[in-house]
């Protein structure tokens, strides 16, 4: 059923948000068997919320079930970001999406698969079971978001998943599950509450089944928050009123199109035909940095993240191990780190410490960081030229999981080749589905906006769902 | 170059204890991805600015006003080791 129509219904007492949310819970379990969406489905929680709904009617998500990447506070709920080093950690507070969201009436049912602390393309590093493709459980759902993506395709009752991206973890998902997915200008929606990955680029954002489930989510989770210091503080606009996109000139980024496989290219061909019947008109784009972008984003990523997780120590939260009084305190944290994390957290610890290790640090992190300056710069002036920029979102369709298993980690680096550069430069970005492969896999294209261009990249998303609906 | 030597002292120094095991495969990995790091070393980044942000950022001051915040039981409810009304870490001396 229709989002909106149901939040009326129950809005009127017509539809009962309990029964609505019961009936979801009991979907989620069923599908978690064979798809491995959650880490926790939060049954009495979410009965306490869908029984508040019906009795106050209100809100925009008014008994809406949503669920949320497991690195994002839900209080009262374990969350682990994935990890073994959060297994018990059950936070007192609400992120402040969360908060946003509850305000709404929504209804929290559970907390989705992921990448350990969102280190990963394929949601294959989590620590509490891989989530499978809706369309093939041979085939990764994407990551690091990757639960949150099979099970905003695999829902049959009025959901919107939210999700995290730092280097692609909402785009990629949403490409392979077919769902369209946005992750917002860095700063737009606050972090407060998100488990960090890395502080400088890390973004919450929503995926859903419509263009129009986005933009209510966008509208209710954005907007400044003074318990994160990087939130902006920009005016509130309503991202449901979408413009004319007749007019509207679109960059094509060579680079972008050069490794993407056959299949994908003439479907991303197939909608530029769409959106040029649209009235768009299409120009191209040379973004001749797109080279370093895998480099750059990596450094920065890695060495933010070594630091963000020193505070994972055993002691406040968290995973712990028993200490008699001859151990020492260095000793009792190295044991519990490795211990509790996987391979890929330690993997990127090293690297990020490394980059940061006196002797090397303006040799690689204060390179990056510089290298950012001139992608961004890139960026900026291909925006002087187009309202947006169109790409494939991935260069490939889902793969399967045993192909997955031959690639080193420098290979997978390399899948987020497309998604690394936008996320670096913090701008927004929405996947948008436009067909399916001959193994009847997703695909979709991605639309890359200048900062706080969201109302931009959601018209062309919104026209190219309209003028393809069935 | 990374080698084994690297990979030990950077274990030390990211508090990871590492079996000899996978002191050899991170050395190489570590290896592989840094190589591909130093592709950065053709851009002329002499006179560029770095972006520790994507975005302009300002700090950000406010009154120091007392408001209320989470309880401290239900800080130590949490809490992996604790006595009383303290965190409690193995001895730091």
């Amino acid at each position: 059923m229709d989002l909106f129509e149901y939040v009326t219904n129950v809005k009127k007492g017509k539809l009962s948000a309990l029964d609505t949310v019961k009936a979801a819970i009991k979907k989620c379990k069923e599908l978690n068997e064979k798809y491995n969406c959650f880490v926790t489905i939060c049954e009495e929680e979410a009965i306490k919320q869908a029984k508040l709904a019906d009795k106050e009617k209100k809100g925009l998500l008014c008994g809406v079930p949503i669920t949320v990447k497991d690195a994002i506070c839900v209080k009262d709920v374990e969350c682990t970001a994935g990890s073994k080093i959060l297994k018990g950690y059950i936070p007192p507070f609400d992120a402040t999406v969360i908060e946003k969201l509850k305000a709404q009436g929504a209804v929290i049912i559970g907390k989705t698969t992921q990448d350990e602390f969102g280190f990963g393309s394929f949601s294959t590093n989590s620590a509490y079971g891989i989530p499978k493709n809706p369309y093939d459980i041979s085939r990764t759902a994407g990551g690091s978001s990757g639960g949150c993506g099979s099970i905003t395709q695999l829902a049959d009752f009025p959901h919107i998943g939210i999700g995290e991206s730092t280097g692609g973890s909402i785009s990629a998902p949403s490409f392979f599950c077919g769902v369209y997915g946005l992750t917002p200008t860095y700063g737009l929606v606050s972090r407060y509450g998100l488990i960090d990955y890395a502080n400088s680029l890390d973004k919450i954002g929503p995926m859903a089944k419509t263009v129009d489930e986005i933009a209510l989510a966008l509208n209710i989770i954005s907007g400044n928050d003074s318990k994160d210091q990087t939130s902006l503080n920009n005016t509130k606009i309503d991202y449901s009123n979408y413009e004319s996109i007749k007019g509207y000139t679109i960059g094509l980024p060579k680079q972008y199109f050069e490794n993407a496989s056959k299949e994908v290219k003439e479907k991303i061909n197939e909608a530029i035909n769409v959106l040029k019947k649209l009235g768009v008109k299409f120009i191209d784009v040379d973004l001749k940095l797109t080279k370093y972008h895998l480099s750059a984003y990596y450094l920065a990523a890695v060495s933010e993240a070594s630091t963000n997780l020193s505070k994972l120590d055993g002691i406040r939260y968290g995973a712990k191990l028993e200490f008699d009084k001859d151990i020492d305190f260095n000793n009792y944290y190295s044991n519990v780190r490795s211990k509790y994390f996987g391979d890929e957290a330690k993997r990127r610890i090293m690297i990020g410490t490394f980059a940061r290790m006196s002797g090397f640090r303006s040799q690689y992190y204060l390179k990056a960081m510089k290298a950012r300056t001139l992608i961004i710069n890139d960026y900026k002036k291909a925006f002087e030229k187009c309202d947006a920029l169109l790409s494939p979102t991935m260069m490939y369709t889902a793969p399967r999981f045993d192909e997955i298993a031959k690639l080193d980690p420098l290979q997978v680096y390399q899948s987020d080749l497309l998604t690394v550069g936008p996320n670096l430069a913090g701008i927004p970005m929405i996947n948008v589905p436009c067909g399916f492969d001959s193994n009847k896999l997703p695909i979709g294209f991605h639309v890359l906006g200048n900062h706080l261009d969201e109302i931009k990249i959601l018209s062309i998303a919104k026209a190219y769902e309209e003028a393809t609906k069935k | 170059m990374i080698d084994k030597e690297t990979v030990k002292h950077v274990a030390k120094i990211a508090r990871i204890n590492l079996t000899e095991e996978e002191i050899d495969k991170f050395s190489r990995q570590l290896n592989d991805i840094v190589e591909d790091f130093k592709i950065l070393d053709e851009l002329d980044v002499e006179n560029v600015a770095p972006s520790f942000h994507p975005i302009r950022t300002e700090n950000v001051l406010r009154e120091d006003e007392v408001k209320e915040c989470l309880k401290r039981e239900e800080i130590f409810k949490i809490a992996c080791h604790k006595e009383g009304d303290y965190f409690k870490a193995p001895k730091i001396m």
